[in-house]
C-alpha cells in the first residue's frame, strides 16, 4: 500500500461523518439500521464465482510467499544459521555497533529535519495561496523521483573536493563528504518528502477554518498551531515519520555515494550488510540485515495502527 | 459598541468583492447583511473580524481604529457557516478555548473558566453535551456550540457568517427565533451574513442589501420591502412582476401602448415597471392599466394566486398575480390590471 491510499481514506470517512450526525444524535445504531445495512451491503452485487474468488487468492498469496515472506524467512535463517551466540558476536562487534550508532544518529537528524521542514512546508502549500505552489508540490517530489545514487552525487559536485564549496571547506578544515555531515546530508535529501507527502493532503481537506477560529478566539499563533494545528494533524504527522525513519535507516545508494565506507567509522548499517556480504561473512552479513528487517516489520505494524487512526477521521470512539 | 466602515475597497485580482462600501452599525443593533453569492457581505464580515485585509479603508470598532489590531486582539465574537469546531476537543475544551488562551496575567483559573463554561453552555441550553465530541453533535447544536464559544471571549460584536446556511428548513426558523431572542438578552451589537432575505426580514432590526460588492439600501426590513431603493432590490426581495417599459416625457408605454400610470418622476428611456404581486389590483375589464386574459388560477390560504397573459404587445406576456379570494377569478376570464403601488428604474444594459 502506498503512502496516498492510506491518507485518501480519511477524507472521505470525514464527510461521510457530517450527514450522520445531523439525523441520529450520537444514539449507537439499532438493530434496525444495522439489518438494514446487512441487507443492502454492497458485497451481495459484487461476490465472484467460488472457483474465481479461489483462483485469485490462491495466486495472490503465491506471490506473496515467494516475493516477500521467503525472502524475510532467509534473512533470519541465514542470521541464525551458525547459532545464536554467533548472530550475537556478530552484532556486538565495533564495527557492527559503530553502524548501529550511525544509522540510529543519522536517522535522529533527518527525521527530525524533515519532521520541521515538512510540516512547514505542508502547512504553506495547504493554508497559504501564493504563486509558484504548484511547482513547490512538484519540487517536493524531486527526491522521490531521481535515483538515489544521482542525489548523493549532487552532493560530491557542492561539498567535493572539486566541487563548488570543496575548496572553502578544506581551507577551514570542516569535513562534510566522507563523514557525518554528508551522509545526514543525503539521508535528509532522499527522506524529505516524506513527512511533506503524509501532511499536505491531511491539511486541504482540513482547510483554515478551525485555526480562523482560533485566531478569532485570541489565540496567538503559537497557541493555534500547538492547540489546533498540530493535534488535528497528529496521526499523519506520526505516519509520515514514521516512513521517513524507514527510509533513513535503509537508504543505501545516497549514502553509499557519500559515506566513502571507513569501516567503524562511516558506514551505515546498510553499507556494512553489503561490505560483509561481499567479504563471504553471511552470519555478520545477515545478523545486520534481520536488525533492518526487523524495523520493517515493527514499521509496518506501526503503519497499520496510525492508518486505523487516520481512517477513524481522528474522531475518539469512546465516550 | 458600534461599528463603522469607511470607503472599504477589497479586490481579489482584478474582481471588485468590495468596492467603496460605508456601514455605520449602533450599539445593541442586530443587522443583517443580505446578497446574492458574490455580492461581497461574507468579505466585509471578515474584513470587521479582522479575518481579511481591505485593500482601503477604515473600520473602527467602537470609535478605536480594528486596522491596528489582528484579528486575535479585535475582540470579536465570529461564528462560521460550517461551525468550525475544534473536532479533536470535547463541546467544554471548545468553549473554554478562549478564555485558555488568554494571555497569562489576565486568564482565570480554572475554576472561574468551568463556570463561564457552564454558564454559556445553559445560556444555548446545551450543558448536557459538555462531554461529546462535535462530531457527535447535530448541526443545530453545533452552530448553538459555536455560537457559545463565541461568546465565551465576551466579544465587542458579535459577527456571524451564513449563521444558518447549512442546516435543515425546520432547525433554521427554530435557530432564527432563537437568535433574536439571545440578542434581546445579551445586546451586543451583532452582524450577520445571509442569502435568504426571509431571514434577513424576520430576524434583523435593519437590513442592509449588498450586490456585486457594493451596498444598494440600508434601511429596516419595512423600508426595504415597501421602498426598495434601486431595481435590483425590489427583485431580489419580495416576489416582483417586472414589466419592460419606455418612459418619455412623463407617459409610460409598456409595448408600444401607452399605460394608464404617472411616471412618478422617472427619467426618460427604457424602463422596468416593478410591482408586487399582491400589489396588482384586479377589475372587470376595460378599467385598469393592462388587459389580460387569465390563465391558471390556484387557491390556497387567503390569496389566489392567477397567471394571466397580458394582451397587446407583440408576444404573450404572463404574469403572476396574487389577489384577495373576495371574487373567485375563472380560468378564460378576461380582466384589467392596475397597479396599486409600482416603482419605475431605469433598465440597465
Amino acid at each position: 500500500m502506498t503512502m496516498q491510499s492510506g491518507l485518501a481514506t480519511s477524507p472521505t470517512q470525514l464527510r461521510v461523518y457530517a450527514p450522520t450526525a445531523d439525523l441520529d444524535v450520537a444514539s449507537p445504531p439499532s438493530r434496525e439500521q444495522e439489518r438494514a445495512r446487512a441487507i443492502v451491503s454492497p458485497r451481495d452485487s459484487r461476490t465472484e464465482p467460488g472457483p474465481v474468488r479461489f483462483v485469485i487468492i490462491a495466486l495472490a498469496l503465491t506471490f506473496l510467499t515467494v516475493f516477500v515472506v521467503l525472502p524475510l524467512v532467509v534473512v533470519f535463517a541465514q542470521a541464525f544459521s551458525k547459532g545464536i551466540s554467533s548472530y550475537v558476536a556478530a552484532l556486538t562487534e565495533p564495527e557492527a555497533l559503530s553502524a548501529i550508532r550511525l544509522t540510529l544518529l543519522v536517522a535522529a537528524i533527518s527525521v527530525g529535519l524533515n519532521l520541521v521542514f515538512g510540516v512547514i512546508a505542508a502547512w504553506a502549500i495547504a493554508k497559504f495561496d501564493f504563486r509558484g505552489k504548484t511547482f513547490l508540490i512538484t519540487l517536493i517530489d524531486l527526491p522521490f523521483s531521481v535515483s538515489p545514487v544521482i542525489s548523493g552525487l549532487v552532493f560530491v559536485l557542492l561539498f567535493g573536493a572539486q566541487g563548488y564549496f570543496g575548496p572553502w571547506l578544506q581551507a577551514h578544515n570542516i569535513h562534510v563528504l566522507f563523514a557525518v555531515p554528508g551522509i545526514a546530508l543525503a539521508t535528509v535529501f532522499v527522506t524529505f518528502p516524506f513527512v511533506a507527502r503524509a501532511l499536505i493532503p491531511l491539511m486541504q481537506e482540513q482547510g483554515t477554518q478551525e485555526e480562523e477560529a482560533a485566531i478569532s478566539l485570541g489565540a496567538s499563533g503559537l497557541q493555534t498551531f500547538f492547540r489546533v494545528t498540530l493535534p488535528n494533524i497528529k496521526w499523519g504527522l506520526l505516519y509520515g515519520v514514521l516512513l521517513c525513519n524507514a527510509r533513513a535507516m535503509g537508504e543505501f545508494g545516497a549514502v553509499s555515494v557519500v559515506s566513502g565506507h571507513i569501516r567503524g567509522e562511516t558506514n551505515t548499517m546498510p553499507l556494512l550488510v553489503e561490505i560483509l556480504y561481499n567479504e563471504y561473512q553471511f552470519v555478520a552479513s545477515f545478523a545486520i540485515a534481520s536488525l533492518l528487517a526487523m524495523l520493517a516489520l515493527i514499521t509496518l505494524v506501526v503503519k497499520t495502527v496510525l492508518e486505523r487512526r487516520l481512517d477513524e477521521g481522528q474522531i475518539p470512539s469512546d465516550d | 459598541m458600534t461599528i463603522e466602515v469607511k470607503n472599504i475597497v477589497k479586490k481579489f485580482g482584478a474582481f471588485a468583492a468590495l468596492d467603496n462600501v460605508d456601514l455605520k452599525v449602533g450599539d445593541g443593533e442586530l443587522l443583517a447583511l443580505l446578497g446574492p453569492s458574490g455580492s461581497g457581505k461574507t468579505t466585509l464580515l471578515r474584513i470587521i473580524a479582522g479575518l481579511d485585509w481591505p485593500d482601503a479603508g477604515e473600520v473602527s470598532i467602537g470609535g478605536e481604529d480594528a486596522l491596528a489590531r489582528g484579528a486575535s486582539e479585535r475582540q470579536v465574537g465570529f461564528v462560521f457557516q460550517h461551525y468550525a469546531l475544534f473536532r479533536h476537543m470535547t463541546v467544554f475544551e471548545n468553549v473554554a478555548f478562549g478564555l485558555r488562551v488568554q494571555p497569562r496575567a489576565i486568564r482565570k483559573d480554572e475554576a472561574t473558566i468551568r463556570a463561564r463554561v457552564k454558564e454559556l453552555l445553559d445560556l444555548v441550553q446545551l450543558d448536557w453535551l459538555a462531554n461529546r465530541y462535535p462530531s457527535q453533535l447535530s448541526g443545530g447544536q453545533r452552530q448553538r456550540i459555536a455560537l457559545a464559544r463565541a461568546l465565551a471571549i465576551e466579544p465587542r460584536i458579535l459577527l456571524l457568517d451564513e449563521p444558518f446556511g447549512a442546516l435543515d428548513a425546520k432547525v433554521r426558523k427554530e435557530l432564527r427565533r432563537w437568535l433574536r431572542s439571545l440578542h434581546s438578552e445579551i445586546h451586543v451589537t451583532s452582524i450577520f451574513v445571509t442569502h435568504d432575505q426571509e431571514e434577513a426580514l424576520e430576524v434583523a432590526n435593519r437590513v442592509v442589501v449588498m450586490d456585486k460588492g457594493r451596498i444598494e439600501q440600508i434601511g429596516t426590513p419595512g423600508d426595504v420591502y415597501d421602498n426598495p431603493a434601486t431595481a435590483f432590490v425590489h427583485g431580489f426581495i419580495g416576489e416582483s412582476i417586472v414589466l419592460p417599459v419606455d418612459v418619455s416625457g412623463g407617459s409610460v408605454r409598456l409595448g408600444g401602448r401607452p399605460l394608464n400610470i404617472a411616471a412618478n418622476g422617472a427619467a426618460s428611456g427604457a424602463s422596468n415597471l416593478f410591482v408586487r404581486r399582491h400589489d396588482m389590483q384586479i377589475g372587470p375589464a376595460g378599467s385598469g392599466a393592462l388587459e389580460g386574459a387569465v390563465r391558471h388560477v390556484r387557491s390556497f390560504g387567503p390569496i389566489q394566486r392567477a397567471e394571466v397573459a397580458l394582451s397587446g404587445g407583440e408576444g404573450k406576456t404572463v404574469i403572476e398575480i396574487d389577489a384577495p379570494r373576495d371574487r373567485e377569478l375563472r380560468a378564460g376570464e378576461t380582466v384589467s390590471l392596475q397597479p396599486r403601488r409600482y416603482r419605475i428604474f431605469a433598465a440597465q444594459r
